[in-house]
């Protein structure tokens, strides 16, 4: 057991961060881990290229197409919205 | 294991992290007739709520026909919502259950209630990545085995369309739960409660979920860089 292991940041191993960085991007760590997790992807490059790259997914998922209603079909909703609750609705 | 009560457990009034409009207004908006924003969450929320009718019905067409009823459904519940959950939430529970009786009718059952067990356990990165216990350094990452930066060049964009094609085709063969939950938050944005609250997990299980899935997903573009093309899956 070496000094550098108990320093911020080296109590955590690369293995046990690539586990948490799902509670870590989530808020779901505590502020203690949270800052202990901080402070290893200061030291550490590997695993800051590694939480990046997730933050890299999330966007690229959020970039997939999507199917959705056509929008005809969206036109008629938009229509019934009129008919049933619009100012001029006869309710 | 505690699990989240699906039935109209109050959550927090926050909205995504998508833009949509504060809920008090948005219902307020609704209510009063206001057509525009009805049709901005038609618009918003259709793609998302496509993907969960199309869990319970089998095919594209029912899941329009389910989406198109629920959307009716709110219109004509709109009075009813009392605000004790999010407008999404509540719509959420209205298009589950036009989804469940679609589905009975066409003698599909409802997928997540007949999963088996998802592999979840083991780790989502490949241990020989890793120094071994016994190392000055020991399960920081091997020289080999440490993440490389992703290329940022100016062919960015058509990188971008290639991960597109990886993430799809990867995200079709992710276990179903991780694939929902993955898809419900980081293609169509709900919030970690919302999809808790709708699919009946623990807020643990439901990041259990989505740590997998996203591990895996970040695996295969690596090994799409690594490998400096597409890998191709059929």
């Amino acid at each position: 057991m070496n000094d550098e292991q108990r320093t911020p940041g080296m109590t955590v191993h690369c293995q046990e961060i690539v586990e948490l960085v799902t509670d870590y991007l989530e808020g779901a760590l505590d502020p203690d881990m949270t800052a202990e997790v901080e402070a290893h992807l200061q030291l550490c490059d590997g695993c800051d290229i590694y939480v990046e790259q997730i933050r890299t997914t999330i966007r690229a998922l959020g970039k997939v197409p999507v199917a959705t209603l056509s929008e005809k079909a969206q036109a008629e909703l938009v229509r019934a919205f009129r008919d049933m609750r619009g100012p001029t609705a006869t309710a | 294991m505690p699990t989240a009560d699906s039935k109209g457990h109050p959550l927090s009034s926050r909205m995504g992290d998508d833009g949509q409009p504060a809920d008090a207004s948005l219902v307020e908006r609704l209510r009063t007739g206001d057509a525009d924003a009805f049709a901005e969450i038609v618009r918003a929320w259709s793609p998302m709520m496509l993907h969960v009718a199309r869990m319970y019905v089998s095919t594209d067409a029912s899941a329009q026909e389910v989406v198109q009823e629920a959307w009716l459904a709110i219109i004509q519940g709109l009075d009813k919502f009392e605000g004790r959950s999010t407008l999404r939430t509540w719509m959420l529970a209205i298009l589950g259950n036009i989804g469940r009786s679609r589905g009975v009718r066409e003698a599909r059952t409802v997928p997540l209630s007949s999963l088996g067990p998802d592999e979840e356990g083991g780790p989502t990165v490949d241990p020989d990545r890793f120094r071994g216990p016994d190392d000055k350094w020991p399960r920081n990452w091997t020289p080999l085995g440490k993440p490389r930066p992703w290329p940022r060049s100016p062919e960015e964009e058509i990188m971008a369309a290639e991960n597109r094609t990886q993430l799809q085709n990867g995200l079709a063969e992710l276990p179903e739960r991780q694939r929902t939950v993955v898809t419900l938050r980081d293609i169509h944005g709900l919030s970690s409660d919302e999809v808790s609250s709708f699919l009946g997990l623990s807020a643990g299980n439901q990041r259990v979920l989505l740590h997998r899935g996203r591990s895996r997903l970040r695996g295969l573009l690596e090994m799409h860089y690594a490998a400096g093309e597409p890998v191709m899956r059929t």
